[in-house]
């Protein structure tokens, strides 16, 4: 998309907002769309009565703290190498710290960059047990899924996965039924609908009456999609429409589809501050158990604990406040001292506002004079 | 409170132990330095934190730096740890205003390493020696045994001579200066994460990891009154620009449009979820001068065969003193972060 069309949108933004002359309110479901709107600015040029949520869509950011417990006790097994995304090194489990703390102690944890690799762990360690930390939603779960089909056809019996892994849709009907936020629109993920399509958004739409667009990555993608969704609220429709036609279509990707099912089943899943939700996460079938490490270690129970006082990732997550309202944001939480798990992630909400925080929010003031032309 | 003056009041944790990212150039490498080296060592040389610490002897200024290499994989697409450690010492020197002289080496080598690994990689490092006009004149070899290393760690010091009147401390930025970067940004970084076991990206990019002296001489000999020169090394662009607004307590502003960075570069970003700014140069500097003299800064840069793409990126002002602020491609505003040194773990 060109420059100018970018522009375009954004003066259409500007002109629907003027003419609804009320505050709306938009959800960005997905992480990556946070870090593109914060990494871009882009809200810096936005009308000051159009809101944009951060939605429950970074992965590491819903998975609760009982399971990186669960996983550092895991990796303090003899046999154990652990293999995950970097992203869950630093986040804080209840009470047993951080996989980073436990690596330095002497955990055999590692950093991979796809479970195909993990897979090659396992290949190229024999005597270890290989367990992979599953942990996203439709995006990254067909990959996985692949790497258990593969492993059960070449008979492996030292790799596993403890299965975090989550879907979209559901969580977003939580968040609409569990209320206390003004939600008026969805921009829906553009990664996770390259799998599952635009249409499973549609009961959205028609139960809720709320508009729905899938969207791309790039700022002009975003701002496209807000400027779909304005339109839809001016006039008063409710549809999912399709801005990253590059990528998504209606019905998805038939083969990872059927992969997913094939490997997984649905099952009840907690998120992190949405709690429990049901028929959102993916449990690997009965026919695969022995690659699931939650049936493998059925005795390693993560102590109980609670949230840390004051940290309020879960009203971030459900998009009830904005990252800067929590107290200890940018305080006693910033991405070396992390409290919560949105500071952690790449993908979360807080570490993108806090890494890519506009001026006033910085502390700089807006007295400085500009030297670039602001809009 | 300012948020930079924050940050600064954020301390380690006594229980703390050593993770990979307090070797990372960022915040965290920052804490370790400040909380446990210079509280225990400090004195007014080491105080000022510059790449290199500058002397004076027999009313001569003196630069003198240490720098240790760690990079995985030894080898990669554009040099090696042989070529790096000596271009990062010689950087490090030139980037105080000094011309390198002399150099040691320190080896520490894993038991198994092979021999003709490492042959390879001192004649690299023979090679760039030789270009720079720079000495080896004394050294120390270890060897360890099998796992206590990984194949070859080298320290390397360095001696250079300052020029007269070259004063190109990060502290030294004002209000009205420009910042010019002396070609694109991140392309050691990109080149040695895309050969990494587990990522394997077929891409044609190559590190930037070069000696500067023959670049940034020009400007210092031809009496240019250069404010900072700063090799944005680990950390990148940010880490960069971060010190410099903190150490001159001035705002600097950037512009992303004006950034030169290679389109190879910012796949590898964006595959792997890396920001473009916080990524290594072995072979770049950001310059600091005073407007009026940008053009003659920038003439100088594109005469010499590795200054072909310098780009001026952005200006220095009073306000937000102590903040580096991006304005965007698509025209936002944003606070550039001070990155927190995790990304990449032993990129140098």
């Amino acid at each position: 998309m060109k420059q100018s069309d970018f522009k375009q949108h954004l003066d259409g933004i500007h002109d629907i907002a003027d003419r609804l002359a009320r505050p709306v309110k938009i959800m960005e479901v997905c992480g990556t769309h946070t870090v593109a709107v914060c990494r871009s600015g882009l809200r810096s040029l936005l009308p000051s009565s159009l809101k944009l949520l951060s939605g429950p869509g970074c992965p590491v950011c819903v998975t609760p703290a009982e399971y990186i417990d669960r996983a550092i006790l895991l990796s303090r097994r003899p046999e154990v190498l652990l293999a995950t995304f970097g992203d869950l090194m630093r986040v804080p489990g209840f009470s047993l710290g951080t996989l980073e703390k436990e690596r330095a102690s002497g955990a055999r944890v590692r950093v991979v960059y796809s479970v195909s690799d993990a897979l090659a762990l396992a290949d190229e360690r024999k005597s270890a047990k290989v367990i992979f930390l599953a942990v996203g939603f439709e995006t990254t779960a067909p990959g996985i899924a692949w790497a258990v089909k593969t492993a059960a056809e070449r008979g492996m019996k030292n790799f596993a996965i403890l299965s975090a892994l989550k879907t979209m849709p559901n969580a977003m009907e939580a968040l609409l039924q569990s209320g206390g936020v003004q939600i008026d629109g969805f921009i829906c993920p553009g990664h996770v609908s390259t799998i599952i399509g635009s249409r499973p958004y549609e009961f959205i739409c028609r139960k809720y009456c709320r508009p729905c667009v899938v969207a791309g990555f790039e700022p002009a993608d975003v701002v496209a999609a807000i400027a779909m969704l304005l339109g839809q609220i001016e006039e008063g429709k409710c549809e999912v429409q399709n801005q990253y036609l590059r990528a998504v279509s209606a019905g998805g990707n038939p083969k990872a589809g059927l992969l997913l099912e094939e490997i997984f089943e649905p099952a009840d899943a907690e998120w992190r501050g949405l709690g429990v939700v049901p028929q959102s996460g993916l449990r690997l079938r009965d026919k695969y158990k022995n690659y699931d490490a939650f049936s493998l270690y059925p005795d390693i129970k993560a102590p109980a604990g609670a949230e840390v006082s004051g940290c309020l990732c879960g009203e971030v997550l459900r998009g009830r406040i904005a990252p800067p309202e929590c107290k200890l944001f940018g305080k006693k939480c910033t991405p070396t001292t992390p409290v919560g798990a949105c500071m952690v992630s790449g993908e979360g909400a807080c570490a993108a506002y806090y890494r890519y925080a506009p001026l006033a929010e910085a502390g700089g003031g807006d007295e400085s004079p500009s030297f670039f032309k602001r809009r | 409170m300012n948020r930079q003056a924050f940050l600064n009041d954020v301390k380690m944790k006594n229980d703390q132990m050593i993770l990979l990212s307090h070797g990372g150039g960022g915040l965290r490498s920052k804490q370790l330095i400040n909380e446990v080296l210079v509280k225990r060592l400090g004195n007014p040389v080491l105080n000022m934190l510059d790449d290199g610490a500058l002397l004076t002897l027999d009313r001569k200024d003196i630069v003198f730096t240490t720098d240790s290499f760690v990079v995985r994989p030894l080898f990669f697409p554009g040099g090696d740890i042989g070529r790096l450690a000596a271009c990062g010492t010689i950087n490090d020197l030139v980037m105080m205003g000094a011309e390198p002289r002399y150099l040691s080496l320190g080896l520490i080598i894993e038991e198994g390493f092979s021999l003709r690994d490492l042959e390879r990689a001192v004649l690299s490092m023979r090679e760039i020696l030789d270009v720079a006009k720079v000495k080896i004149v004394t050294g120390d070899t270890k060897v360890v045994e099998k796992g206590a290393a990984a194949g070859l760690f080298i320290n390397t010091s360095g001696i250079g001579v300052r020029l007269a009147n070259a004063d190109t401390r990060v502290s030294n930025a004002r209000p009205g200066d420009v910042v010019v970067v002396t070609g694109t940004l991140g392309d050691h970084g990109a080149a040695v994460i895309s050969c990494r076991e587990g990522i394997n990206l077929d891409s044609k990019l190559e590190s930037d990891v070069a000696p500067l002296w023959g670049l940034i001489a020009p400007l210092l000999t031809q009496g240019t009154e250069l404010h900072c020169l700063r090799d944005p090394t680990r950390g990148g662009l940010a880490a960069a620009l971060c010190d410099i607004a903190e150490a001159s307590r001035v705002g600097i502003r950037v512009r992303e449009r004006e950034i030169p960075v290679r389109k190879e570069t910012l796949g590898v970003c964006r595959l792997l979820g890396l920001d473009p700014l916080n990524m290594a140069c072995e072979g770049r500097a950001v310059v600091v001068c005073p407007e009026r003299l940008c053009r003659d800064v920038l003439r100088m840069l594109h005469s010499h065969p590795m200054g072909g793409n310098a780009r001026a990126i952005g200006v220095v002002e009073e306000q937000p003193a102590g903040l580096v602020v991006l304005e965007t491609d698509v025209g936002g505003e944003r606070i550039v972060e001070m990155p927190m040194g995790d990304d990449l773990p032993r990129i140098c």
